[in-house]
Parts: C-alpha cells; structure tokens; sequence
C-alpha cells in the first residue's frame, strides 16, 4: 500500500520571548492549539490524533509535562504519544504526524507542543546532563560547547571565518524584523557581532541562540481533507531523518563514516526526503530553508549537506547575498533558530514557517514563487537530524 | 482566576535534588582499573578492524562484539578543540580549554581537557590548539580510576 498524500491545513504560534509569565505551561501550548485548530477551520472534535513535541522538561522544571497538557490540547479520549529526539524533537514529532495519516490509520492529527528554556537558570547544567557520566560529561559538553568544537574544525577544514559566522547572525536578526513571533530581532552589524561577549571561541553571544518560552501547532490531513478545508495547503512530499553515534570524536580521522564538521548525516536526512518529493536540483527547484541553526555556523553545513552548493562553498555565496531574502535560495526569512529557541518545538516551528511561505501566508516573510520550502532538526550530541520537504503540488 | 492585581511576576522557586548511583560494567570498569595504572585502553572489533575510545562493548559499524583490548599511546593529535569564555551554573569556572584527541593508534578521538595552556589572549591560544596539532597525555599525581585521571597537554 503507498502511503495517503499528507497536507498542512493550519498552523499556530505564540510569541516568542524569554518568559510568558502571565500563565504556565499548560495554558501556553493551549493557544498554539487553538491558533492552528482556527487556520485548519477545524473544531477540537475533527481532530483523531495527537503528537505532544517536547524535549527534555528539565528546563521547564515538571517531569513529562505532556500529562499536564493532555485536556489543554483536546488530548482527553484521543491517542496521544511524546516526542523528544532533543533539539529534533520538533522535526520528528512532524514526522510521526506524517505517518499518522500517511499510513491511514488517522484523518487528522494535530502536531504540538510548547517550551519554557529560561524557566531555569542552568539550562546548560541541564544540556551537559545528556552525556554520560562515565567518558564526557565531566568535560563541560553542552550544546554551546558541542557545536563550537565542530565549529573550529569546519573554520580548519574551509578556512570559513568568524567573520562569516557573524554575517549570518546579522542576516537573521534582520530578516526577524518580519517574523512578529520571533524573540530576538533588529539591525546589527557584523562588528556588533564580534564585538559581544566571548563564549565558547568560535563562539561570541551574538552567535548563540536565545533561550526562548512558547508554544507551536500544525494540523495535519490526508488529501481529501486538504481538499475540503484548505484552498492552498502545502503537502508534505518527503520526510528524511538518521540517527547518529552518541560519541563525537568518531566523527574524526580516517575512518569516520561522516565527517564531524560537515552535519553530513543532514545529507542522508535530505537525500531520503529528496528521492520522495522528487527533487533532483535542490538549488532550482527549492525557493526556502528553514534550517535549525541554535548557533551561526550551523548554516552553512547544513547549506552543504542539503545539496545547495558543494562543501565548502556556502560561507562565500553567505558573503555575496546569496543566501538572503528574495535570492535564489532564501535562508530562514523567519530569522531562524538563531533568533527563537524554544527546543522542545523548535523543529516544529521551522516546518510551520516552512509551510507557510507554501501556503503563502507568511505576511510579512513572504518570499514570492515559493514552490518548495525544505526544513530541518538537530538534536542531541550532533545526533538526531530530520529534513522534510514542502511543496504546493502534491506527488 | 487570574486578575489585574495578580503579579506577572509573581513565581514559585523550586529545586530538583535526585541522586544516583551509576553501574559502570565490565568494559568500563576495565578502562578505569587500568587508569590506575597511567594505562589507557581502548576496545577493537577485529571485524571492521576499529578501536574505539571511548571503549565500547560492540561495534557500531560491523554490529559485532569489540574482541580486543588494546593499549592507546600516550600521545595523539587534535581533531576539534575550543576554549570556553564564559561561566556557566555548575560546569567549571573560565578559562578552560578542551579537545578532542585521537591518541596515537586508535581511530576515535576522546575528549579531556587540556591544561597548562596560557589562555590570557584566547585568540592566540586558540592559534595553538588548531586540528592536527600534536598533544600529549599527562596524568594525575594519583590515578583515582576516573576518566580525570588524565588530561590533554602541548
């Protein structure tokens, strides 16, 4: 049996910011909920399913707090199951939704979930928590870290600058002026960027994601319901994701299966995702990425393994414009995961902006002739990696 | 009910307080017993022909049991490294440096710190610590069977 066409009908978010201190948890991912259930024209009763996105609930300080979530979302008398592959969660929480319908099982599902980072000051305490106790966790991995250690090896390997990384980061934070959910936004220069407090070296603060509170909802349907409810929605028309070695350093030295610096399992993701949706000229034929890019350099890696140029290339075309809204290729007009990082949905706002430059109704972001948006997940130590492909057309 | 004279700001602070005791297995044992003895050992799956350090039970890539023990040099090269800045809640004060380093004869790289590095202009530490660069193992006074037992040296 092939699997059912599947459709995004409606999308919600809230706003983005460091706390939603006028209610908890459970009363933020309501909104969301509500906001994507009103886009879909849909009622709590035409939904069959849930997926609850959500990573570590360290952060948010109550254990599993999908439980809590459960009558705030319409879960109550529903199948309902968690995902957290960490900051992929959002990517595959999608994914499950997809097979959801795909498989014929539900007509339509609701995608959700909401995260609250700076509930707690020790987000990082929190991040170095995922390695184990016994090889790495007493040497100060976290997300920061993680990323700035491949970070130095990509600058070794192409010659990539910090200059370039801060260019990203200038590009973001502008194109979030557009995006009225976005958490940090505004015009800043790349000197702005270098001059901010040193981190993790590559890494200057303006590098590095916030630590973002709020809540995000996809309603997914088959294609008869997308017919019925929805006169643009943007199909899902291929989904890719792998899984990755816990231990870092085996991406290195000559007999490493992908190369630590280069994401490259992002490019497994992307070719399964491809051969599905049928694209064969990434370049060409796609018009927006929304990528998952918590720090600067994250971009053009994932640039690279998703087939827009070869390695190597993407922090010069970065320089010429290439990347920027209403080029060939627009990167995260949203501003990205750069500006607003609520990880537990983080991946799930990346496939609801994604969707919408397909629907057309990403207001102000709005990139003109979008036919195909791509969006991608990372999670874990450099692990967990999704890409799924939006098109106007389905298969 | 949620009205005007409910503070925004209003929170409640709590705390988590959980412990553990981690079982560390034979093949982990067997790594920290011989860190007591200034050894490092990695496993190898004659199958796929790699040595693993961290040492593993199996091999991811011929999904067959690691067969061997064998002793890494005390000596390798980086392959990433960074120097961290900042101070974050319950990791170690600034300025640290850590690397990952594939020690001489094993194929993966494990992480430590590298210490003794003058980290006073960051910038030209850093110049220092570029992948490739060759490093050495240097140990703790007394060997405690930690995997702090050792660090990263220029």
């Amino acid at each position: 049996m092939s699997p059912q066409q599947v459709a995004v009908i409606g999308t919600g978010q809230t706003v983005f910011k460091k706390h939603h201190d006028d209610k908890v948890y459970a009363e933020l991912v309501q909104d969301a909920t509500l906001a994507a259930l009103a886009d879909a024209k849909m009622t709590p009763d035409d939904i069959d399913a849930v997926v609850f996105s959500m990573a570590p609930t360290e952060f948010v300080g109550i254990h599993d707090i999908e439980k809590w979530s459960v009558d705030s979302i319409f879960g109550a008398g529903k199948p309902l199951m968690r995902i957290h592959t960490g900051g992929a969660t959002g990517g595959s929480a999608l994914h499950a939704g997809y097979t959801h319908v795909a498989s014929g099982l539900y007509n339509n599902v609701l995608v959700v979930g909401a995260d609250r980072v700076a509930e707690t000051p020790d987000s990082q305490h929190v991040l170095n928590l995922i390695w184990d106790r016994f090889y790495e966790f007493d040497f100060a991995l976290n997300t920061v870290t993680m990323t700035a250690l491949s970070s130095q090896r990509q600058m070794s390997l192409y010659g990539t600058t910090e200059e370039q990384f801060a260019q990203v980061v200038v590009r973001a934070r502008a194109n979030a002026l557009r995006n009225p959910h976005a958490h940090l936004k505004g015009k800043i220069t790349i000197d702005d960027v270098m001059n901010s407090a040193p981190i993790s070296w590559p890494y200057k603060l303006f590098d590095c994601c916030p630590r973002s509170s709020g809540a995000a909802a996809m309603v997914l349907t088959n294609l008869e319901g997308a017919r019925k409810k929805c006169t643009k929605p943007a199909f899902i028309n291929g989904i890719g994701a792998t899984a990755s070695t816990v231990f870092q350093g085996d991406k290195t030295g000559p007999k490493a299966d992908v190369e630590y610096a280069d994401l490259a399992e992002l490019e497994i993701a992307g070719k399964e995702a491809y051969g599905q949706a049928g694209i064969t000229d990434p370049m060409r034929e796609i018009q927006v990425a929304e990528l998952y890019d918590p720090f600067s350099s994250m971009q053009f890696p994932q640039i690279e393994s998703l087939g827009f140029c070869g390695r190597g290339e993407a922090a010069a075309l970065s320089d010429a414009g290439a990347f920027d809204l209403g080029s060939e290729l627009t990167v995260s007009p949203s501003g990205g995961t750069l500006c607003t990082n609520p990880i537990g949905v983080t991946g799930l706002v990346r496939a609801i902006e994604a969707a919408n430059q397909v629907m057309q109704k990403a207001g102000d972001m709005q990139v003109s002739g979008v036919r195909n948006a791509v969006a991608t997940a990372i999670g874990g130590s450099a692990q967990f990696y999704t890409c799924s492909v939006f098109g106007a057309d389905h298969l | 009910m949620a009205n005007d004279e409910t503070k925004a700001s209003d929170v409640i602070s709590g705390e988590w307080n959980v412990r553990y005791n981690y079982s560390v297995g034979k093949v982990a044992g067997k790594f920290f017993d011989a860190l007591k003895e200034r050894k490092i050992l990695a496993t190898k799956s004659s199958k796929s022909g790699i040595s693993y350090l961290p040492p593993r039970a199996y091999c991811e890539r011929s999904f067959e049991a690691c067969d061997e023990w064998v002793e890494a040099g005390h000596e390798g090269v980086i392959e990433a490294a960074t120097i961290v800045s900042a101070a974050f809640e319950h990791l170690p004060p600034p300025p640290y440096a850590i690397a990952y380093v594939r020690l001489d004869g094993i194929d993966t790289a494990m992480i430590n710190f590298v210490r003794g590095l003058d980290m006073s202009d960051v910038g030209a530490a850093m110049g220092k610590l570029k992948p490739g660069t060759r490093v050495k193992v240097e140990f703790v006074d007394k060997p405690e069977g930690k995997v702090t037992d050792f660090h990263y040296v220029l």
